[in-house]
Formats: structure tokens, C-alpha cells, sequence
């Protein structure tokens, strides 16, 4: 009896996560909790319950590039992949909300004081739900890295914020895409917090020819996997 | 079999994509059983927590507040029922919180419990194992419960691995 409550969901494998202290990423300082996490015997609610999302996509959500009256500035991309769990089964009909800095690196944000333009066509939001076989696509803008407040000429590569809810409790997850190929990505103590390198190369797309738009859209591709179930004798 | 993807921080611009309205309803405020749940984010030096995301989940719905400059946020919504746990054992009334903030590199889970179930609470499977159970179960103020949420200090909230 190693645990007084056996997990729902089975437990992702050391380093895949971040640490809750990461001493590299200042603010983490304040912030992460001191005392260990409490196992939680899991609910039947926190299973099969209602997860955020139903009713909250429009048509267009999906293209950031078509929200204004003009055509934002930057690199046009697409960024498409398919949400999983860890037995390779797709996710349909889940939320992913995105949301990202303009070209220059500017967040559409009064605390964002960086002094970079901001866009009038780019706000940087985007949402959809997964389809049938659990893929998703955005066309956006490729962000900018911008710098930050975290010691001497601290630059965050360019990333876009995804955060899904998945089917359940346990399934919610807020993380960052990276671009291939990224000078920046080895100096950055947010991607850094990941200790398994090949857990870390999973949060940066791949670029894929397929995926690219003809005259339109560089494309990149991110799959995106939530944990499993555990064996359980509760039936779906 | 792939492995799950790694998580990484919210970040200080989360409002963008995810709103940044201070106050969520699973609820209406008119609904006979409402409730309001209300508190503050504070981080390990007392300081209000002005860049967090709380989420509660239960099983009427789901709701999220961004917290205002001051660290606070507040939910209207009703006391669920108890419901059973996975081994069958009935869990008192309580609510699912996840809360997300520039310098937390992984979503935090932590639960509210109802001040107004001593008996429930007193044989829930959960607060039964912790040192000090008073830490989960909100408090009666004069118009609703107080939940504050303390990152770090004294008074640590209680943070679960789920």
C-alpha cells in the first residue's frame, strides 16, 4: 500500500512536469508551494462531470489572422495537430484556447510594457474544439520573442499559450508551443523547467511541408497528449 | 504509447485568450440555493497574487475568474451534493479548484469544502487524513464563504496531487 488512494488517472512518469520549484525561473521563488501535494481520492464527478468549453466556440475563432478589418503584420502560419491521451486515443470535441504575442512580441495587454508596436489587426486570441479524430488548426501569426524580467537580458522564445480541459479534472493542462529551431530555447528557464530532455523537444512543433498552405501558410505541426486512465473498476 | 505533454506557466498575459473577468457563475445569483465563494490569492510574503486564474469544477458546471489587481476573485454557485469516490466511499460536498499563475509551472488542484457539513466533513476520506482539515473548508462570512488561497507561508493552503 504505497498510496492511500490510487490515482484515477494513471501518473505521468518523472520529468515530464516541471518541479513545482525551479529556482532558474524568479518568480517561481514566492509563489510554488513548500509542502508536498496531498493524494486526492478521485470523484466520480472529477471523472465523468462537466468540463469548460460547451457553447463557447464560434465560426472563425480558429484564424487569428481575420478578426480585424486588416490583415495583421508578420509571418502567416498554421499550427495543427491532434489531442491524445497516453494510449494513443484521440480526444474529440475538446477545448484548446491559444493565445500569443504579435510579430514584434507585444501581448495585446495594458501590462505588457515592452516597447514594441502593438497591431490593430492582431489581438492574439484563438479557440476551437477538436473534431472527431482529435485534430485541431490554427492559422495565426508567428510571434515575436520579446524580453522579460528575469536577470540580465532575458529573452522568452517565441511560444503560443495552449490551455485544454480535456475530459476530465485531471486532464487540464496549461502549456507553451515552441518553434523549431529557437537559439533562445536553451537559455530559457520556463522550457528548461521540463528535467526530461525528450519530454522538453515534445513542446516544440515540428515544421511540416503538408501542413504548409501553398502561397499562403508556413505549417507547423503540434500534438498535444493527456494522461490516461488508469485501470479501474469503474466503467464509462 | 506517447507520453503527455509537459505543462508550463500561464504567464502574466493569460486574459488575453482566457478573459479577464474577476468574478464567475456557475450559478445565478438569483437561484434560490446560491452561494457565493470569495477570497484572495497570496503569495509566500503575504502579497496579494494579481496575475492568477482560479477554476472551480463540480458537477453542475465550471467556472473561472481571473483576480483583480488586489488578488481577489469570487464565484457565485451552489453546494453540490456529496458524491462517491471511485472506491464507493461517499465524499462530503466539496468543489474542484485548480488555480494558474505567472511563476506556478503546473496547474495547482486544492478543493473547498462547506463549513455548514460538520458531519459530512468529519468522515470525508480526504480532510480525515490531514493535520489541520480546517485549511479546506471555506468560511461563513456574513453574505457568503471565504476561501483565500495562500501559494506559499503559514498558512499553505493544502495542495493536491490528483
Amino acid at each position: 500500500m504505497a498510496e492511500p488512494h490510487p490515482h484515477a488517472y494513471r501518473p505521468d512518469p518523472d520529468g515530464v512536469h516541471p518541479p513545482l520549484r525551479h529556482a532558474a525561473y524568479r518568480s517561481n521563488e514566492l509563489r510554488a508551494p513548500r509542502q508536498p501535494l496531498v493524494i486526492a481520492p478521485a470523484t466520480l464527478v472529477e471523472l465523468h462531470g462537466p468540463v469548460y468549453g460547451e457553447g463557447r466556440v464560434a465560426a472563425g475563432d480558429a484564424d487569428l489572422t481575420r478578426q480585424h478589418d486588416g490583415d495583421p503584420l508578420g509571418e502567416r502560419i498554421v499550427v495543427a495537430g491532434r489531442v491524445l491521451d497516453g494510449d494513443g486515443r484521440p480526444l474529440p470535441n475538446t477545448l484548446i484556447e491559444v493565445w500569443q504575442a504579435n510579430a514584434a512580441g507585444r501581448y495585446s495587454h495594458a501590462v505588457d510594457r515592452h516597447p514594441a508596436p502593438l497591431d490593430p489587426n492582431f489581438s492574439g486570441a484563438g479557440r476551437c474544439l477538436t473534431d472527431a479524430e482529435g485534430r485541431y488548426r490554427f492559422t495565426t501569426i508567428k510571434p515575436g520573442a520579446y524580453p522579460w524580467a528575469n536577470g540580465d537580458n532575458a529573452w522568452r522564445p517565441a511560444h503560443i499559450h495552449f490551455s485544454l480541459f480535456g475530459r476530465a479534472f485531471a486532464h487540464r493542462l496549461v502549456t507553451q508551443m515552441y518553434f523549431p529551431g529557437d537559439p533562445l530555447l536553451e537559455l530559457d528557464p520556463i522550457f528548461n523547467s521540463v528535467p526530461d530532455p525528450a519530454a522538453r523537444r515534445r513542446l516544440v512543433s515540428r515544421f511540416d511541408l503538408e501542413t504548409t498552405e501553398p502561397e499562403r501558410a508556413l505549417g507547423y505541426r503540434f500534438d498535444i497528449v493527456l494522461r490516461s486512465r488508469a485501470a479501474t473498476p469503474v466503467e464509462d | 504509447m506517447p507520453v503527455s505533454t509537459p505543462s508550463q506557466t500561464i504567464g502574466p498575459f493569460f486574459a488575453v485568450g482566457l478573459g479577464g473577468s474577476s468574478h464567475g457563475e456557475i450559478a445565478s445569483r438569483e437561484s434560490a440555493d446560491a452561494v457565493e465563494i470569495a477570497g484572495v490569492v497570496r503569495d509566500g510574503a503575504g502579497q496579494p497574487v494579481p496575475d492568477a486564474l482560479v477554476e472551480l469544477s463540480q458537477a453542475e458546471g465550471c467556472a473561472r475568474a481571473a483576480t483583480s489587481p488586489d488578488g481577489s476573485f469570487s464565484f457565485v454557485t451552489v453546494k453540490p451534493a456529496p458524491v462517491p469516490g471511485l472506491d464507493g466511499v461517499v465524499q462530503a460536498p466539496h468543489i474542484a479548484v485548480s488555480v494558474f499563475a505567472r511563476g506556478l509551472l503546473s496547474r495547482l488542484a486544492t478543493r473547498v469544502y462547506f463549513p455548514d457539513e460538520p458531519e459530512a466533513n468529519a468522515v470525508d476520506p480526504l480532510l480525515g487524513e490531514l493535520d489541520d482539515s480546517a485549511r479546506l473548508v471555506a468560511r461563513p462570512t456574513g453574505d457568503g464563504l471565504r476561501f483565500d488561497i495562500n501559494l506559499q507561508g503559514e498558512r499553505e493552503t493544502v495542495f493536491l496531487d490528483v
